[in-house]
Parts: C-alpha cells; sequence; structure tokens
C-alpha cells in the first residue's frame, strides 16, 4: 500500500496557476526526487502536502489518513489538520532554527510540548522527558553532532545547522520527511555533509521526499524521480529513465542545462 | 576674639539652618517621588499588556478592526498626553453637564448625566495607561512583525498550537528585539509623570513648586532633576543588564 497518495491536486495563487492535476503514489521505505527549473511548482507541493498551503483541489493521503480532501474540506477543523502534519516532517532550505534555543532544546521543544497530550505525563514526567532527551542525543549521534548539544544555532556553520534541522524533523517520528532543496541556501563545500545524512536515512529505510537541484545526488539515491514543469508532472520514473535515458524534451532541456 | 566667637557660632546656625531646609526639601520630594513612582508602577502595570493587545488588533485580519485600531492608536499618539489628560479628567463631568442641562432626556442622556468626574490619580492612571499602551503597541507590533514566517512555518510543521507557537518560539525573539525601544519609551515614562501635575496630582514637581509659594524657592524644583537623573540611571543599567543577558544568541 501506497504511504503517500496524491490525486490531482490544483493550486494557484491568485490567476498564477502553480498546480494543474498531480497525481503520483510512494511507496513505503522509497525515496523519490521531485527535480524541475525553479517555479514549476515544486515547493508548492511540498507545502501543499505539509499543510502549509491549502490547495483549491484534489485529494492527499498520508499513511491512510486522507490529510486533505476538496470533496470535504469542511469537514477537517484546525486540530484536525495539526494533527495530520504530525505524521510529516519538512526540512526548510533555509534551516528555520530557533535561535534562542541550544541544540538540543531544538530537537526536544516540539517533542516535549507533543508529550504533554500524554494520559501518563503528569505520574511519569521525569521519565518521559529523560526518553525525550535521550531519544534526541541518539538523533543528534546519528547525524554527527552529538558533542554540539548545547551549542545555539548562531555557533554553527550552515551545514551543521541544516543538520540540526534534520534531526528536529526525525525526533517527531514522522512517517514521511520533506526535505525543500536542503543543500540551496548552503556553500558548495557544505552540501556533501547533508547530502550524506539524507544518504543516512534512505539507507534506514525512511520514506523521503526530496525537492532537490542536485541531479548526480538525486540519481545515486532515489528509487523514483519526478520531472515537474509549469504545474504538472512532465515525466517519471527510475533514475536510469528521467535522468539518464529522458524521453521528453523539456526533461533533455532542463538537464542539459546542468551538464554544461 | 569673643566677637570672632560668635561669627564662628554665627556661621554654624546658618549652616544648621540649611541643613535643616535641605533635609525637609528633601523629604517632600521623596513623597512627591513616591507618586511619580506609583503612576509610573502602575502605568506600566497597565500598559505593557494592553499594548499586547491593541497590537494584536492592530494586526488582526478583520478589516473593521484592525482600522479601529489603527485610528484610535493614531489620534492618542497624535495628540499631546496633557490634553489627553485634561479630556480625560474634565471630559465627564461637562458631558454630564451637558446632559443634565438636555429638555427630553432619552435613556442615553440620561445615562451620560450620571457620568461623575474621575478622582485625580485615576485620571492620570486612565490617560498614561492608554497612551503608553498605543506606543507599546506600535512597539511590539514592529518586533512581532520583524520575527520570519519561516519561525512560525517551523512550527507549523512541528505540529505545535498557535498559543505553543507565540509563547514558547516567537515570545522571547520579540523581546530581545523591542529591548532597546522599550528602555527608550520607559525612561520617557519616568519623565512624563511630571505631565500629571497639569491636574494637581501630588507628584515630585508640584511638590517642588510647593516651595516656591509657600517659601519662595526655587533651587527644590531644579533639585528634582537629580531625582529623575538617579532613578533613569538605575533603569539604564537595569535594561543594559537584560541586553547583555539576552546576547547569548543573535538570529
Amino acid at each position: 500500500m501506497a504511504i503517500l497518495e496524491v490525486r490531482d491536486l490544483h493550486k494557484s495563487f491568485g490567476s498564477n496557476n502553480v498546480l494543474k492535476g498531480i497525481n503520483f503514489d510512494l511507496e513505503e521505505g522509497k525515496v523519490l526526487s521531485i527535480i524541475g527549473s525553479s517555479g514549476s511548482g515544486k515547493t508548492t507541493l511540498l507545502r501543499c502536502i505539509t499543510s502549509l498551503e491549502t490547495a483549491e483541489k484534489g485529494k492527499i493521503t498520508v499513511n491512510g489518513n486522507v490529510v486533505f480532501d476538496s470533496e470535504n474540506i469542511h469537514k477537517l477543523t484546525k486540530e484536525e489538520i495539526r494533527k495530520n502534519r504530525l505524521s510529516v516532517g519538512l526540512v526548510f532550505q533555509s534551516f528555520n532554527l530557533f535561535p534562542q534555543y541550544s541544540v538540543i532544546e531544538n530537537v526536544t521543544l516540539a517533542v516535549k510540548l507533543q508529550a504533554k497530550n500524554r494520559p501518563d505525563y503528569k505520574k511519569n514526567k521525569k521519565q518521559i522527558l529523560d526518553e525525550i532527551d535521550k531519544n534526541a542525543m541518539e538523533i543528534l549521534a546519528k547525524v554527527g553532532l552529538a558533542e554540539k548539544r548545547d551549542s545555539y544555532p548562531c555557533q554553527l556553520s550552515g551545514g551543521q545547522q541544516q543538520r540540526v534541522s534534520i534531526a528536529r524533523a526525525l525526533a517527531m517520528k514522522p512517517d514521511i520527511l520533506f526535505f525543500d532543496e536542503p543543500t540551496s541556501a548552503l556553500d558548495p563545500e557544505l552540501t556533501g555533509e547533508i547530502l550524506k545524512v539524507i544518504k543516512g536515512l534512505a539507507a534506514d529505510d525512511m520514506t523521503l521526499v526530496i525537492v532537490t537541484h542536485e541531479m548526480a545526488f538525486a540519481r545515486d539515491v532515489s528509487d523514483h524521480i519526478i520531472f515537474m514543469d509549469d504545474g504538472v508532472i512532465c515525466e517519471e520514473g527510475t533514475p536510469e529513465q528521467v535522468i539518464v535515458n529522458p524521453t521528453q524534451e523539456r526533461t533533455k532541456a532542463f538537464l542539459s542545462r546542468f551538464q554544461q | 576674639m569673643f566677637r570672632q566667637r560668635a561669627q564662628v557660632l554665627c556661621l554654624f546656625v546658618t549652616y544648621e539652618r540649611y541643613l535643616d531646609m535641605f533635609l525637609e526639601v528633601t523629604l517632600d520630594l521623596l513623597t512627591g517621588f513616591g507618586k511619580t513612582l506609583e503612576i509610573f508602577a502602575l502605568t506600566l502595570l497597565g500598559a505593557l499588556p494592553l499594548g499586547l493587545i491593541i497590537a494584536f488588533g492592530s494586526m488582526s485580519k478583520f478589516a473593521p478592526l484592525k482600522w479601529l485600531v489603527k485610528t484610535f492608536v493614531w489620534i492618542i499618539r497624535g495628540t499631546p498626553l496633557m490634553l489627553q489628560l485634561i479630556v480625560i479628567f474634565y471630559g465627564p463631568g461637562l458631558v454630564a453637564a451637558w446632559a443634565q442641562d438636555m429638555p427630553n432626556p432619552n435613556g442615553l442622556v440620561q445615562w451620560l448625566a450620571s457620568w461623575e468626574v474621575f478622582e485625580r490619580m485615576t485620571a492620570v492612571l486612565i490617560s498614561f495607561i492608554i497612551n503608553y499602551a498605543c506606543y507599546f503597541s506600535e512597539i511590539y507590533r514592529g518586533g512581532i512583525e520583524s520575527i520570519s514566517k519561516g519561525q512560525y512555518e517551523a512550527c507549523q510543521v512541528l505540529g505545535m498550537t498557535k498559543a505553543q507557537t507565540f509563547f514558547k518560539v516567537i515570545l522571547m525573539q520579540v523581546i530581545k528585539h523591542i529591548i532597546p525601544p522599550m528602555s527608550n519609551e520607559i525612561i520617557t515614562l519616568v519623565k512624563d509623570t511630571s505631565l500629571a501635575r497639569i491636574i494637581a496630582v501630588y507628584e515630585i514637581i508640584w511638590s517642588a513648586q510647593a516651595f516656591i509659594k509657600s517659601d519662595g524657592l526655587i533651587w527644590p524644583l531644579f533639585y528634582t532633576g537629580a531625582f529623575y537623573l538617579i532613578f533613569n540611571g538605575l533603569l539604564t543599567v537595569l535594561f543594559g543588564k537584560i541586553e547583555k543577558k539576552l546576547d547569548y544568541y543573535h538570529n
């Protein structure tokens, strides 16, 4: 069963139609990369799935839960939308860490707030919080930042900040983790460390959706590639099919710009 | 020799008389300054939270509320606090007198006729709190709007509620941002308390002026400056400390 189903998704900003009917499925444990030129709707697609934007038409299902359905939109309360968001994680292009909190606090803040809803929270408070800290340290170790636990974001390099933001998203234990151009705000020499972390997650069989301009990386890490152009999926398939042997003219034109 | 001794004694007596007078003036001014501090503290207590509410109003997505609040802030910031003080103090009495003279009073007019004049201190607090809340609201608004959209989106994606987002993430950043303009405004408030004198509230300027009438002394008025200076000095040090404390991170 597909962990993510997107059906006939439409979104426009004013008279600008950004998404013109997007359909795709993603199987659990697979890595999907979405490529395409700026303005093709990749980021908007991600923002619609993570409920940062509300689409106009279509249906989105994450792990069996309907996250968005234009036929039934009024049935979703704000609280339900908030709960639905917990099944997806998003890593931003510009990190968006909380500057006043240390690395470990950034990673644990939302998890600790979430834990307050547990029925046994009052009784086992200390144990629950210790558990969260321990889990956060394991995740920080995974992204190679265990020794930075008490640093503040302003003391870290861009690559380190992005790894903290990946750890923060992972701590929520999402079903699917989305990346919105995770290396675009970084100096070229810092992109490698992020790509390495993402490869590690893919090796752990996490379901990932990555919007990226790193073609070589997308080819290496992805099970499936979607090439978007002007609000529609122009071509999709394995990396082999889309990046190595594209059939559509627009895909070829787009890729040729990267090979120069 | 006898004469010399008398002179010394005389000098001493004069000196003692000045010292007595100085102490008396100081004590009187301290009493007045107590009132000054009371106006200062109660205004802050009311205006700091009220300013936040006004700030939310001026950022409301509901256009009529937004424009109503913005117009109100414009009026309050666009007219002198002294004038507002006079309106709050004398206004209700004038309205009541006018309503009482109406030939055929309806319910509204009867209600207006029942208006009573505020106590002096109440009038001061109402006008000061409203005035400073409007200034604070603009500072809050600037602070809140300076927070990038990404901070809110990060909270949203992490499943935080609106209240958690504001109190756990946004507020601390806003506070750091607004400390410098806030300290400016608060120091201005210390000095603005002297406006209460216009409706005869016994704050420090009023108590110093009393010496002109009773003893023909002008210097107690000059002396009040020392009280303001020392208190504002303390506030400056305090705000410096808070700024330094929040200096552990940068946005």
